[in-house]
């Protein structure tokens, strides 16, 4: 009963200065439609760039660095408790570069409840030989249907079939670039030469665009028999395994743990792609900054209203704590017609913020790199709803906060002496 | 009727600071038992409308007490003293102070809706009473600004009356009113006081309107000279 009141009191002081007060809504609803379209926006691009890394990139990559011994031969017999061992010229011993026990490892990382999925690797350098020319790439030996569901490799391969990997014998996807620069066609057969020097080859069944054109032009993938095959190891030969989280962030406690365990090296995918972590926090990062200075702005734009209003409606305010009401019922009064404004101005603008990045969303955008691409990216992620609602209140909270106070200590005598 | 004491003033003192300290009242005292009709007058400056504002708890820097319906109206807090003003004092002013964003009949209810004694339709009801006492029944649905300055004044005076406060005070209710609507204005506050034995303490210039209230309290220099 008493807020209805003073929401009537509040509506009609607005509704004598609707003009004004309708600009100061405006004003919120752009801001918060820049807000949240910058956002969804940046948010959208972000995630495409991520993807082209990150989604392909498994969380824990677990491989067998080539290194010299960390315990040499005089450490066994000499320990160093005064002084040091100084060793010149230490090479990297010779060493199998597959993981030893690799059936095991991804059998026991299957059971572990973070794991999302596992897929082995094998990495092998080739020449790619067209006419007299060798061509330096490197052939990815994969499970087909494990990367496709871990690492969407699907949709990356730009023409043919994937699973023609697995179902063709000795198959191979090429990168377009590579491709392009061999001058073969689907349904080709390529000679491909080991690094011990066999000659192989291998059946085109597609291309892919992996949207960094560099990589394209060096990388083809195979399934893992066939590169076995190719490399002339037994079925366990695997030099990666690649780990999927349930959690991206779990990554790096994760790789520090199966290192300890399995005792091989394990990087995850923070330490391996830091760079992209960095431009991603720094484009959301400047969203927000443009975003609330739009706010702001609004701000002071409700600020200055609230503040003429005061100045108008004087008298009304004299007469009503003349008449009764109280120093708070006045400060409730304009707090109210602040946020009003910021209600309806800031849903305003969280429809307009979604109606104009539904509208960017439309907008072709094709790109020789990003094969999935059709149109701009855009992340209709419910936060930044939430954010632009919340962060709208606030600020007209703020904005009429003072002049809500100053409203509600005027001194009625000297409105009604002044006369 | 038993007579109470509907106000009293105790040795009510009150100073300007500004350019130098003055002392504008000095020491008033006086009390108004109900149903009385009260007029004060005195000369321009001598501190008339300085005194009702302190005894309409609207100003609280003072020295003495105002004493309303048996409470001292010292040390108690804003939203109190407006809570006083709401339901037991009616303020009609010299100048008709009505919110042009309402209508008439939303001026009268406005206190009562705020006092929040009786539903809504029943103030509007009493409203419409009153507006009708006041003989400007038919001017409910206008806006303040569609009315001439007596029948804001009769507005003023429906939207003190809207919760039947103990006292009704009045600084220069008819100053700024030609003759005719002084004498409809005066009318009214005579039948309420009649009629109705409302409590009335009205500041005025006009010595012809004093002299037909029920008691005359004379101010001189900010002391009451006669009472
Ligand atoms: N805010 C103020 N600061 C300083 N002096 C003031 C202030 N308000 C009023 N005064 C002085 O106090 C004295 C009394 O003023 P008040 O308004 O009470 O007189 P009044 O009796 O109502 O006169 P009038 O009949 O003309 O309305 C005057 O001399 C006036 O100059
Ligand atoms: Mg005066």
């Amino acid at each position: 009963m008493k807020y209805r009141l003073i929401f009537r009191i509040a509506y009609s002081l607005l509704l004598a200065r609707w003009k004004q007060t309708l600009v100061a809504a405006i004003g919120v609803t752009f801001s918060i439609t820049m807000f949240i379209t910058l956002l969804s926006f940046m948010s959208g691009l972000n995630d495409l760039l991520d993807g082209l890394i990150l989604n392909r990139t498994p969380h824990v990559r677990m491989y067998k660095e080539i290194q010299v011994s960390k315990k040499q031969p005089i450490d066994y017999i000499q320990k160093a408790t005064q002084g040091h061992n100084f060793i010149k010229s230490v090479k990297p011993k010779k060493d199998r570069i597959d993981i030893y026990n690799s059936e095991q490892i991804i059998q026991s990382l299957k059971k572990d409840t973070r794991v999302l999925g596992v897929a082995p690797k094998i990495t092998a350098q080739v020449f790619f030989n067209v006419g007299s020319i060798d061509l330096t790439g490197s052939i990815n030996g994969i499970d087909t249907e494990e990367e496709n569901r871990l690492f969407k490799f699907s949709d990356y391969v730009t023409s043919g079939n994937f699973m023609d990997l697995k179902n063709v014998p000795n198959s191979i996807i090429l990168g377009k670039g590579l491709a392009t620069n061999m001058m073969v066609n689907i349904g080709d057969v390529v000679q491909v030469t080991t690094s011990k020097g066999e000659q192989f080859s291998l059946k085109v069944v597609g291309y892919f665009q992996s949207g960094l054109q560099d990589l394209d032009k060096v990388q083809s993938y195979a399934s893992i028999k066939t590169t076995q095959k190719l490399l002339n190891q037994s079925e366990n030969y695997i030099t990666d395994i690649q780990v999927k989280l349930k959690d991206i962030l779990w990554a790096p406690p994760t790789a520090k743990e199966y290192q300890e365990i399995y005792q091989i090296d394990a990087i995850d995918i923070q330490k391996a792609n830091s760079q992209f972590e960095t431009g991603s926090s720094v484009r959301s990062l400047i969203s927000y900054a443009v975003g609330i200075t739009l706010l702001i702005v609004a701000g002071f734009g409700i600020y200055n209203i609230l503040n003429m209003l005061i100045y108008e409606k004087m008298d009304s305010i004299a007469i009503l704590k003349a008449v009764g009401f109280s120093g708070q019922d006045v400060n409730l009064v304009f707090i109210t017609i602040a946020l009003s404004i910021g209600i309806f101005g800031g849903s305003l603008g969280l429809l307009g913020g979604f109606g104009l990045s539904s509208l960017i969303d439309q907008i072709p955008f094709n790109t020789e790199s990003l094969p999935t691409i059709k149109t701009y990216p855009i992340n209709y992620n419910p936060k930044f709803y939430m954010i632009g609602g919340v962060f709208s209140i606030i600020t007209t909270y703020l904005a009429g906060y003072f002049p809500a106070k100053k409203a509600s200590t005027i001194d009625p005598v000297i409105i009604i002496r002044g006369k | 009727m038993k007579s109470t004491t509907v106000l009293e003033a105790q040795k009510i003192s009150k100073y300007f600071h500004d350019p130098v300290t003055i002392k504008i009242l000095n020491e008033v005292s006086f009390s108004l038992q109900s149903s009385e009709f009260v007029s004060v007058i005195g000369k321009s400056g001598c501190g008339k409308s300085t005194l009702l504002y302190i005894l309409s708890t609207m100003d609280t820097d003072y020295e003495g007490e105002v004493i309303i319906d048996g409470m001292s109206m010292r040390g108690k807090k804003e939203d109190e003293l407006a809570r006083v003003r709401n339901e037991k004092i009616g303020f009609v002013f010299q100048f008709h102070y009505l919110l042009n964003e309402f209508n008439v009949l939303q001026n009268v209810m406005l206190p009562g809706l705020k006092l929040g004694k009786y539903s809504e339709q029943e103030i509007e009801h009493r409203a419409y009473e009153k507006l009708s006492i006041l003989g400007i029944k038919e001017e409910a649905f206008k806006m303040p600004n569609q009315l001439s300055g007596g029948q804001k004044q009769r507005v003023a005076i429906a939207r003190a009356l809207i919760n039947e406060p103990l006292l009704i005070m009045g600084d220069e209710p008819t100053g700024n009113l030609d003759k005719k609507n002084s004498e409809i204005v005066f009318h009214i506050f005579e039948e309420l006081a009649q009629v109705y034995k409302q409590t009335l303490l009205i500041v005025t210039h006009d010595n012809e309107f004093a002299d037909r209230t029920s008691r005359i309290i004379e101010m001189e220099d900010g002391q009451i000279i006669k009472m």
